[in-house]
């Protein structure tokens, strides 16, 4: 059994190296991946910041700060279901499937990468942040929970578009359904402005879905707030997503 | 060992209401090459993903070196090889980093899986293309590289569905050269294709697969001969001879020749009397003083034999 988890362990890291250098080799994911964020970032705080009114301390770059960060942590998950539907599509998977290698290799190694590509992301956007005038608030411990959260939802939403990648199957509708679930979910949070700017019957939504909760938290690190409230909703959230989602992968996985 | 590499018991498997498989049976001796042939939707690659594991048969057994692919998956996948339709590489990484990574998986040491894919860049001729993008790659050079990648670990039993679909002539006939040398090593192959030259090219054996059931079996010559063997035909240039003619060859035949009025073209099944036939029909027909051209002696092609099993063409898709 040992010899079993040994193999997965690095077969898993085989994968998140293959996955690693072939995100190297493309332009266009390095831009989407880097150049995106710090386009929200420069965008909502040039352009919308003005005439968005927040009151927490530090003003406006403060507010957005953590909710890029949650956003982008969101965002990551579009591509871990389109490198799955690629990976499906151009046979990978049947010949991954066909040889002695661990079956949750690929898919380990699939979200291992994305966090990897994450964790890079955030970095930048705190560099730019700092230079923009963002700035920590609540010391460094709370600072780099913040990071460690922001990882765990990246994993979250990952895992659930790992199964819609593996389920659908084809590259563009796995892509145009993740506008759907990802969109709406990350605009109508409390990632850009406060809720209590929403009309009612979408506050009723918008204070109650994970991703609120979950930038509710990553703000209250990174500013200062009420910790444990929000800190315990987002743990429950995202085990439940892990439970329930990454059952649903690794079936989706299997009837590939 | 007189054992067979891959032994097929009546499997079957649905896909809701679309019976992909409809309980075919057969099997492969070790060191032999076998066809499967049919058209598409046939249900060549169901029955592959089945022999390679990723899919359960609703019904049915099938081992591999002795091994049920159901429950004893852990010990079929090591002995196999797969290359698919499409290329399973990474255009992204280069040839030799696709086929260290594949050896990697195949938990080879890392010092082995990067001199194992200079082996096989070597042998299939990928060498100088080796650290460059696959991307880069013509089609060719892509299903070489894939089916490098389904050797890595040296396979008993190879599977390769419909390996040169979609590739150019000329790359088809290299294709043909590097399965042929992989062959001689004594690896035993299974190969399905929907072209009937490329079956009776490599396949010792063929299996026509037609709606989920085996149709025919045998050798290429065997299935041959299934539909009345050899044909004598030429175009009588004349029109107004054509009944000379079709008179002068009628006794070379049991059964009518037949005369294609459009083209004047003259048919005549000889059966297996080959180049006596011929000769008879040329001296025939020169007695008889008439002129004709393209006179070929017609072995039947596999083509021949798809449409008087099943009554349509092989390259028909549903």
């Amino acid at each position: 059994m040992t010899g079993r988890l040994r193999w997965a362990v690095l077969d898993s890291w085989t994968m998140v190296e293959r996955n690693v250098i072939l995100w190297l080799r493309v332009p266009a994911y390095i831009m989407f991946t880097i150049v995106q964020p710090l386009m929200f970032m420069v965008l909502f705080k040039y352009v919308f910041g003005g005439a968005i009114a927040v009151g927490t301390k530090g003003g406006y770059v403060d507010f957005l700060m953590p909710g890029v960060i949650g956003q982008t942590a969101a965002f990551t998950s579009f591509s871990t279901a389109i490198a799955l539907a690629k990976e499906i599509q151009q046979g990978s998977i049947d010949r991954f499937r066909s040889m002695p290698m661990a079956r949750s290799a690929v898919l380990v190694g699939r979200l291992g990468a994305d966090l990897l590509r994450l964790l890079l992301t955030i970095a930048v956007l705190l560099l730019v942040g700092y230079a923009v005038g963002f700035r920590f608030h609540n010391g460094l411990g709370p600072a780099v929970l913040m990071v460690i959260l922001a990882l765990a939802i990246g994993l979250g939403m990952a895992t659930i578009s790992a199964f819609t990648g593996l389920a659908i199957k084809d590259e563009e509708s796995v892509q145009a359904f993740g506008l759907i679930w990802v969109f709406p979910l990350t605009f109508v949070s409390a990632a850009f402005v406060p809720i209590n700017t929403m009309p009612g019957w979408l506050q009723a939504f918008a204070n109650n879905q994970p991703i609120t909760i979950f930038i509710d938290e990553l703000r209250n690190l990174a500013i200062g707030g009420p910790l444990w409230l929000h800190l315990w909703q987002s743990a429950l959230w995202l085990l439940g997503i892990f439970i329930v989602f990454g059952t649903l992968a690794v079936r989706a996985y299997r009837r590939v | 060992m007189t054992e067979a590499a891959i032994v097929v018991e009546d499997l079957h498997k649905s896909f809701g209401s679309v019976q992909a498989l409809r309980g075919i049976g057969f099997s492969v001796p070790r060191g032999t090459v076998l066809g499967v042939l049919g058209p598409n939707g046939a249900g060549k690659t169901t029955a592959v993903r089945i022999l390679t594991t990723l899919l359960r048969p609703d019904r049915g057994r099938a081992f591999i070196e002795g091994h049920d692919v159901v429950a004893e998956a852990d010990s079929v996948r090591p002995l196999i090889g797969l290359a698919g339709q499409s290329a399973a590489i990474q255009e992204e990484l280069t040839g030799r980093e696709n086929l260290e990574i594949v050896g990697r998986l195949y938990h080879l040491p890392r010092a082995r899986a990067r001199s194992r894919a200079l082996e096989l860049l070597d042998r299939f001729n990928l060498v100088d293309a080796g650290d460059r993008t696959a991307r880069t790659y013509s089609g060719g050079m892509k299903r070489r590289l894939d089916l490098a990648a389904s050797l890595v670990a040296d396979p008993a039993v190879l599977f390769l569905d419909e390996p040169t679909t979609g590739l150019d002539p000329r790359s088809r006939i290299e294709m043909w050269g590097v399965i042929r040398d992989l062959v001689k090593g004594g690896t035993t192959l299974l190969l399905t294709t929907q072209y009937l030259d490329e079956a009776d090219e490599l396949a010792d054996d063929i299996i026509v697969i037609d709606h989920g059931q085996v149709i025919a079996s045998g050798t290429s010559d065997a299935l041959k001969d299934q539909v009345g063997g050899d044909v004598l035909e030429f175009v009588v240039t004349d029109p107004a001879r054509r009944a000379d003619a079709m008179a002068a060859v009628t006794p070379l035949s049991e059964s009518r020749p037949v005369l294609d009025d459009n083209t004047g073209q003259v048919s005549v099944r000889i059966g297996r009397r080959g180049s006596d036939a011929l000769i008879e029909g040329v001296r025939r027909l020169d007695q008889e003083k008439i002129e004709v051209r393209g006179l070929a002696l017609h072995r039947p092609s596999l083509d021949d034999v798809f449409l008087a099993l099943t009554g349509h063409a092989a390259e028909e898709v549903e």
